[in-house]
């Protein structure tokens, strides 16, 4: 696979790493046009702008109505006076509490590892010296395109004989493989941490985890940052391997517990609606707060996770 | 692959005394006339890197390796999903039934062409927006960060609330396209439509975030290609055409490499369509991917042993790609 994705932009000099880079790489977007953008480029955004918008707005106004509001036409376009009943109901009904719990701890145990893995692996594989090291990484590399169906089957066998059934481990453990984590650190360790830090480390006695200790993970905070909150929505959204190994009335993710909602001869589709609201509103929230610092960290790894 | 005393050979401090950085490999024999800290040192400097690393491999070999293999191992014998440990040696028996097996070949040729409709209109209106927001832009992170709201939105609640919007009879789509005069279209169980449906789910969640990716590029490209080329008198269009695009080619490849693949595993989106989430993606399968089939093969009907050989012919697809993608880069590296 092609390691020459995407360069950052050009910039990208390793001094101070706090937030001086985060900005750095936001305003050189700016600084990269070359011309101010007319009133059409202006309306073709904003049009994009809504279309990736309205599916979201609309859920919440689905789930605000009932089953004979949705069978009209037109289609509602404003709130109802359901939404707080619903999103209650969606909550007991696929019991959305332990699966909010459930969610969390997968995503945040499995961010955290990622995190701290890669981080380490990344450091090595930037600027530590070893045999292998380019066969490993090739390695690395490959792993990112193999695809989830492959492994699914052995690990299901594998669940299935160390009976983790609807447990959670049996989700947290495969998730934490992540190449794209390694290669993602590495990228940005290899510019944003100097040679002669390291060396100014080893000179004063330094071992190798003092240096990732003192010099590494303080380089490496933002980035860590950005790949934590890119692996925390990754985990929350997963469906394929959760759906398979937990069950909606064992131990489910909100994926899961969610996937199962409204079966049967009438569905109810605001409650349908409300659960799907549920579902989403954690992670529309850390984007509304982190978005900033999630797009960049998007862009300066320009790979898709 | 480094064991675990690499860990133990890395002491967790050392005070003063220790000689500066040497070349990490050396003769056994100098480094035993060395001071035992020197010589800790040494071992910690040749050893852990290999220590840092070993985590994710252990890791990869377990949940990454091993089942990618026994993969292929099982793929080669019946087993049943109720008694996975049962295995009955079938030869090549599960591959040559999926040769003569109408389903997986509609499954296959189904991928095929949701993965054609989702991602080839997918991409070019990425680069038509990321070129929008490579002009000089009030409110541009405004733009950037709603434009990912797709992608924070989990598969599951964005395939429930399309299955909605698409709703035949009462739709919030039908009723738009019907303000044009065009009658409702059955979303659910037309082929084509269907597709197009599950493809437009595809579409919306990553738009946004691969014009992102070819935002990033676009700002990487040298300001003075575009001087020179506006000196020789090239209009903004053809600037585009001979400036952008030629510079964006390595990062356009990698975005249809990584969509392929996304492509070729689509799974809960059609599963989620299908109104009676049922694994055949739609009563006569119109929409039925090769992930779903195999889903339906391995968990439906509980054969695990022909879901296995399913599972290793696409990964064997994806090879293909891989290979034909390496031979294109080369190409371009070659060209330029």
């Amino acid at each position: 696979m092609t390691t020459t994705i995407t360069k950052p932009p050009a910039d990208a000099t390793p001094e101070p790493p706090k937030n001086g880079r985060r900005k750095r790489g936001l305003k050189a977007g700016r600084a990269g046009g070359q011309h101010h953008a007319g009133p059409i480029a202006y309306a073709i955004l904003i049009v994009f702008t809504l279309v990736s918008i309205f599916p979201l707005f609309w859920t919440a106004i689905a789930a605000s109505r009932d089953n004979a509001r949705l069978a009209e036409t037109p289609p509602p376009f404003w709130f109802g006076a359901n939404l707080f009943d619903k999103l209650e109901v969606a909550w007991t009904d696929a019991n959305l509490g332990e699966a909010f719990l459930n969610t969390t701890i997968v995503a945040g145990v499995s961010s955290l590892t990622i995190v701290f893995l890669s981080t380490i692996a990344g450091f090595a594989f930037a600027k530590l010296r070893f045999r292998g090291r380019g066969a490993l990484m090739l390695i690395v590399i490959g792993t990112m395109m193999v695809p989830p169906q492959l492994q699914v089957i052995p690990l299901y066998m594998m669940v299935a004989e160390l009976d983790w059934t609807d447990q959670l481990q049996a989700v947290i453990l495969p998730s934490l493989v992540s190449a794209f984590g390694v290669f993602f650190m590495r990228q940005y360790l290899i510019q944003a941490l100097p040679d002669e830090i390291i060396e100014a480390a080893r000179v004063d006695g330094a071992s190798s985890w003092r240096v990732i200790w003192h010099v590494v993970f303080p380089a490496a905070r933002p980035a860590m940052a950005v790949l934590g909150m890119l692996m925390f929505v990754q985990t929350w959204n997963d469906f394929l391997w959760p759906f398979l190994v937990l069950t909606q009335l064992g131990n489910p993710t909100v994926q899961v517990a969610v996937a199962g909602l409204g079966r049967g001869y009438t569905p109810d589709q605001a409650l349908i609606m409300a659960g799907a609201l549920l579902s989403t509103l954690p992670l529309l929230l850390v984007f509304a707060i982190f978005g900033k610092q999630i797009v960049g960290g998007i862009m300066q790894g320009a790979v898709k996770g | 692959m480094a064991t675990r005393h690499d860990t133990a050979a890395a002491p967790p401090a050392k005070e003063g005394g220790a000689a500066p950085a040497r070349p990490p490999v050396e003769s056994p024999e100098t480094l035993r006339k060395r001071a035992r800290l020197s010589r800790r040192w040494q071992r910690d400097v040749r050893w852990s890197p290999y220590a840092f690393v070993s985590p994710f491999f252990l890791l990869f070999v377990a949940f990454g390796m091993f089942p990618l293999i026994y993969t292929a191992w099982a793929s080669l014998h019946t087993v049943e999903l109720t008694a996975p440990t049962d295995m009955e040696w079938a030869g090549l028996r599960n591959y040559t039934r999926i040769f003569d097996d109408e389903f997986y070949w509609n499954a296959a040729k189904n991928t095929l062409t949701i993965g054609i409709i989702s991602t080839v209109p997918q991409l070019m209106m990425a680069l038509g927006i990321a070129h929008l927001l490579n002009y000089k832009l009030r409110a541009s992170n405004f733009f950037r960060v709603v434009m990912l709201a797709p992608y924070a939105t989990s598969i599951a609640a964005a395939t429930l609330v399309f299955v909605l919007l698409f709703g035949r009879d009462y739709g919030m789509i039908n009723w738009f396209l019907g303000l044009f005069g065009i009658d409702n279209i059955d979303w659910q169980n037309d082929k084509w439509y269907a597709q197009i449906a599950v493809s437009s789910i595809v579409i919306w969640r990553w738009t946004g975030y691969n014009a992102l990716i070819y935002l990033a590029a676009m700002q990487a490209i040298p300001q003075d290609l575009y001087e020179s080329a506006a000196l020789d008198g090239a209009s903004r269009w053809k600037q585009f055409l001979h400036v952008t695009l030629p510079s964006l080619r390595p990062t356009i490849l990698f975005t249809v490499v990584v969509s392929t693949i996304g492509a070729s595993q689509l799974f809960a989106e059609p599963l989620m369509f299908d109104a009676n989430k049922g694994a055949s993606g739609g009563p006569q399968h119109q929409f039925q991917t090769l992930g779903l089939y195999m889903y339906e093969q391995g968990w439906v009907n509980q054969h695990l042993g022909r879901a296995s050989a399913i599972a290793w012919t696409m990964f064997l697809i994806l090879i293909v790609v891989g290979i034909i993608n390496y031979v294109i880069s080369r190409r371009l590296r070659a060209s330029s």
